[in-house]
């Protein structure tokens, strides 16, 4: 039992990360149908950035904000200089453009930083907590808070404030807003803004547990593409359990089957969710007018 | 992307020039292939050069067998390397688990990747744009962490070595040998592949990639055609794999990684998708380029991620056919 | 026997009934007509009986044969062939390679020839070919033929379709608006083409909008109104019916149009 409770907590928590990172896919593909594939390059300048901020002096909570400052920068000329310009292209195109971006910001991150791991202090201590035999970290309560208090920012944003709507607008038809004079340039980059700021704010909360690498984003974006198609491509409910979902099979599966193939786990979740159920967890089949 | 009428009008009305070039058809590619392999010796001052030139016809024709799926067939695969590395893992692990010749290694691996691609195919490219490039992503993932987990077998990610190829006692090593091996296999890829292209099957593939559902309704079965596609793919990914490790005397895993796959998606796509000479300049390009800047060997990837954005915004068609595009208006 | 026999179909989107309970038979060698305003569910209709759709009731059945959901390249194979509404060119390749397409079922198919260069792979393409460019003829094409798809104008698209859709020698031909967005003289040249068709001996089956075209050249005409037959019969039958004249064009102007042609 007590065993069973460890696995769940670390599922959930890295199952957080992916969620926030799903949550990110979901609002830029919603917001301009484009699938961006440099996602888990947010959640690494947030834990890289703040990491070399701090050493360079920089109290701690400075750091991690000047962390979520530069991956909104970088969202945002992502927009500008790589989306923007290619509006329109074929998808073929905009996956190699987004994956070029991945590669560039990987790139740029071996060369400023460097290719060590890194880790930061946790934020509330690291003597775990005993519960019902198993031991949580303080840092992956903070975890799953901290992705807890986005997730509901977020959907208050959305539904809530002008800017918010005007996003979910964009959404549901990007002609219909621009007739009633909604900027959808600006939603699109807002989208962007958005998404690396929540990525950001995950590679900070989490770098204390799992450490963070100029090489992380990759396989993150993988993961968190995977947990927004769990939920349903283009649902931010389902992008969310998608993700939560995503990192409880990942940690039964490293438990009870094999911990060398963990990675393997969510590509073949991508494979059956692909094949048994395409629209995922909360979508809805589309048809295809002839 | 829409040509401009008029020029295609004028075009055709110029009359002799297009109707050569007509008539001349998809065979004078095959020759200027073999031209340039026969000729490039000529001018290659060192050995240094010959392996960078047989590393453009090895990669060359592992994107020519990715062009013929997603530039004629028009399915996206982000999972090639997988194919290739199976082809480079089959020379390494056949003789030295199996005690195999390293001949039957290399079949065995393009076997066994085409039956891969075969079982894995039918289900998979029932799936389209997005959701086929991450299912051939998981695929590709897949295959090199077998290759990275299985230490007993394959030495995991420090990668084991690979028995040289002999023939009749000869070992086939260095870089003028391969040279010649991966350029004459690349003319004959090339011959096969524009064969396969004037044929009916290449009608079918063309037909599929502009509209599913009209071939479809015109009786070609589609599932079936994408699947030729796929395992052809697949074999000329892991012929080129194994050629790649038989000549460099070593394999790792990330001769299947992801990296991997989307040097040859670049590849394919710099050069012109649907175009053959297209896949050999892309090669051409990605390999010669950091070869070029070897000072720069830590600005690698920042390299390719800015070719690849800057590629896409400004020539998203690719380097030949924009080249033809242009050759054909100032023709007129 | 009837070529085509529609039967009690039903099916539905999204709990939106778009047909409900059609039935008609088609005789070989007509032209037959469904016609009934938007959304009346006409192409939904085609896509059932070309194996698009499967219905959630109801059967199709070809010359006899049960086809209810068969795969449309298997009912290509039995004599069914169609064009579609909103154009399926293939843009990227040139217009006699389009109909080259449409020569697949004749062809020989053998995948393995197709690889090596052989004598018998460039006497196919030759065959194609010419055939092909005996369809464009037909169509009024032929100047066009080694033009890129993509860069003819739309009157010309629905022709290049119905010369393709011709390739595969259907026995039964459906068309989906093949007059759409054309402008008198191309409609002219579609009239004609639809003759030529059934003079042949190929059963037409055409959607259409434009009732000029329709009256002129159909035996009979099946009327559809939200997914339910109204009417059936021929051209002057239907022309009277006031149930069409009401779906079509409202009560009160259907009386005055009535009273409007004698």
């Amino acid at each position: 039992m007590s065993e069973l409770l460890q696995f769940a907590f670390s599922g959930l928590t890295t199952g957080s990360i992916y969620a926030l990172v799903a949550l990110g896919f979901t609002l830029i593909y919603n917001a301009s149908d484009v699938v961006n594939f440099a996602q888990g390059e947010f959640v690494m300048l947030g834990g890289m950035v703040t990491v070399f901020a701090a050493a360079a002096g920089f109290p701690l909570p400075l750091a991690a904000l000047f962390a979520v400052v530069v991956a909104v920068a970088v969202g945002l000329l992502l927009h500008r200089l790589a989306i923007e310009p290619a509006r329109g292209a074929s998808a073929v195109t905009l996956i190699i453009i987004t994956i070029g971006a991945s590669i560039l910001m990987r790139g740029l991150a071996a060369v400023i930083f460097d290719k060590n791991f890194h880790s930061l202090p946790p934020f509330a201590g690291s003597q775990p907590w005993q519960i019902g035999g198993a031991a949580l970290l303080p840092q992956s309560m903070i975890v799953l808070l901290g992705s807890c208090i986005i997730v509901c920012g977020l959907w208050a944003f959305l539904t809530h404030t002008l800017m918010g709507k005007a996003m979910l607008a964009t959404a549901a038809n990007r002609l219909a807003a621009r007739l009633v004079g909604i900027n959808t340039s600006a939603v699109v980059g807002l989208s962007f803004a958005i998404s690396a700021a929540i990525g950001a704010v995950g590679g900070i909360l989490a770098a204390p547990i799992t450490l963070t690498n100029y090489d992380v984003g990759t396989l993150l974006a993988l993961k968190g593409f995977a947990a927004a198609m769990l939920g349903g491509m283009g649902h931010p409910l389902g992008a969310v359990a998608g993700g939560l979902l995503l990192g409880l099979l990942e940690a039964f599966g490293a438990g009870f089957v094999s911990s060398q193939y963990k990675d393997a786990i969510a590509f073949l979740v991508i494979l059956a969710v692909l094949f048994a159920m395409p629209q995922g967890l909360f979508g809805k089949g589309a048809v295809e007018r002839v | 992307m829409r040509v401009d009428p008029s020029a295609v009008e004028r075009a055709s009305q110029s009359g002799f020039a297009a109707q050569a070039l007509h008539r001349l058809g998809p065979h004078t590619l095959i020759v200027a292939v073999g031209l340039i392999v026969v000729l490039l010796p000529l001018v290659l001052p060192s050995n240094f050069y010959y392996r960078v030139v047989a590393l453009v016809f090895i990669n060359a024709l592992a994107v020519l067998g990715l062009n013929l799926l997603m530039g004629f067939a028009g399915q996206v695969s982000l999972g090639h390397a997988g194919f290739f590395g199976i082809g480079a893992y089959a020379v390494a692990l056949g003789p030295t688990h199996l005690g195999t010749s390293s001949w039957l290694a290399l079949l065995g691996g393009v076997a066994i990747a085409g039956l891969l691609a075969f079982v894995v195919g039918r289900p998979i490219l029932r799936l389209k744009g997005y959701y086929l490039a991450v299912a051939t992503l998981g695929m590709g993932l897949l295959i090199a962490m077998v290759f990275s987990n299985e230490t007993a077998i394959t030495n995991g990610p420090n990668g084991m070595p690979v028995p040289r190829l002999e023939l009749f006692g000869w070992r086939l090593s260095g870089p003028v040998t391969w040279y010649w091996i991966s350029g004459v296999s690349l003319v004959l890829g090339t011959w096969v592949a524009v064969n396969l292209i004037a044929s009916p099957t290449g009608r079918a593939l063309r037909a599929i990639h502009d509209s599913e559902l009209a071939a479809g309704v015109l009786g070609i079965d589609v599932a079936r055609y994408k699947l030729l596609a796929f395992v052809l793919s697949a074999t000329y990914g892991a012929l080129a794999g194994s050629y790649y490790a038989l000549f460099d005397g070593f394999v790792t895993p990330d001769a299947a990684g992801f990296l991997r796959s989307i040097e040859f998606v670049v590849m394919a796509v710099l050069g012109g998708l649907g175009s053959i000479l297209g896949s050999i300049v892309g090669a051409a390009i990605l390999i010669i380029l950091p070869q070029a800047l070897t000072v720069f060997h830590d600005y690698e990837h920042i390299v390719l991620g800015l070719i690849m954005i800057v590629f896409m915004i400004f020539l998203p068609n690719g380097i030949v056919p924009s080249l033809q595009a242009r050759l054909r208006r100032r023709r007129t | 026997m009837s070529i085509l026999e529609v039967s009690d179909i039903g099916i539905g989107f999204g709990g939106l009934t778009a047909l409900d309970g059609v039935r008609f038979q088609v005789e070989p060698g007509e032209i037959f007509a469904v016609i009934g305003p938007n959304g009346a569910g006409k192409t939904t209709l085609f896509n059932v009986i070309s194996g698009l759709y499967k219905p959630r009731r109801g059967r199709v059945l070809l010359a006899g044969r049960d086809v209810t959901g068969t795969p449309p390249h298997q009912l290509a194979r039995l004599g069914l062939s169609r064009t579609f509404q909103n154009l399926q060119i293939f843009f990227r390749m040139t217009a006699i390679e389009n109909v080259m397409v449409g020569r697949h079922l004749h062809e020989r198919r053998n995948v393995l020839a197709h690889f090596f260069t052989l004598p018998s792979v460039a006497e196919q393409n030759r065959r194609t070919r010419a055939h092909a460019a005996g369809l464009l003829a037909v169509v009024g094409l032929s100047d066009a033929a080694d033009r890129p798809a993509g860069s003819l104008p739309y009157g010309a698209l629905k022709r290049l379709e119905i010369a393709r859709a011709l390739a595969t020698e259907p026995k039964l031909l459906l068309l989906d608006e093949p007059a759409a967005g054309c402008n008198p003289v191309e409609t002219g040249e579609i009239d004609g083409v639809i003759r030529q068709i059934a003079a042949t001996g190929t059963t037409v089956v055409l959607v259409e909008h434009d009732m000029r075209l329709v009256m002129k050249i159909s035996g009979r005409i099946h009327v559809l109104d939200q997914g339910r037959t109204l009417s059936e019969g021929s051209a002057e039958k239907v022309r009277m019916d006031p149930a069409v004249v009401a779906a079509y064009l409202g009560a009160r102007a259907g009386s005055e149009a009535q009273h409007a042609r004698h």
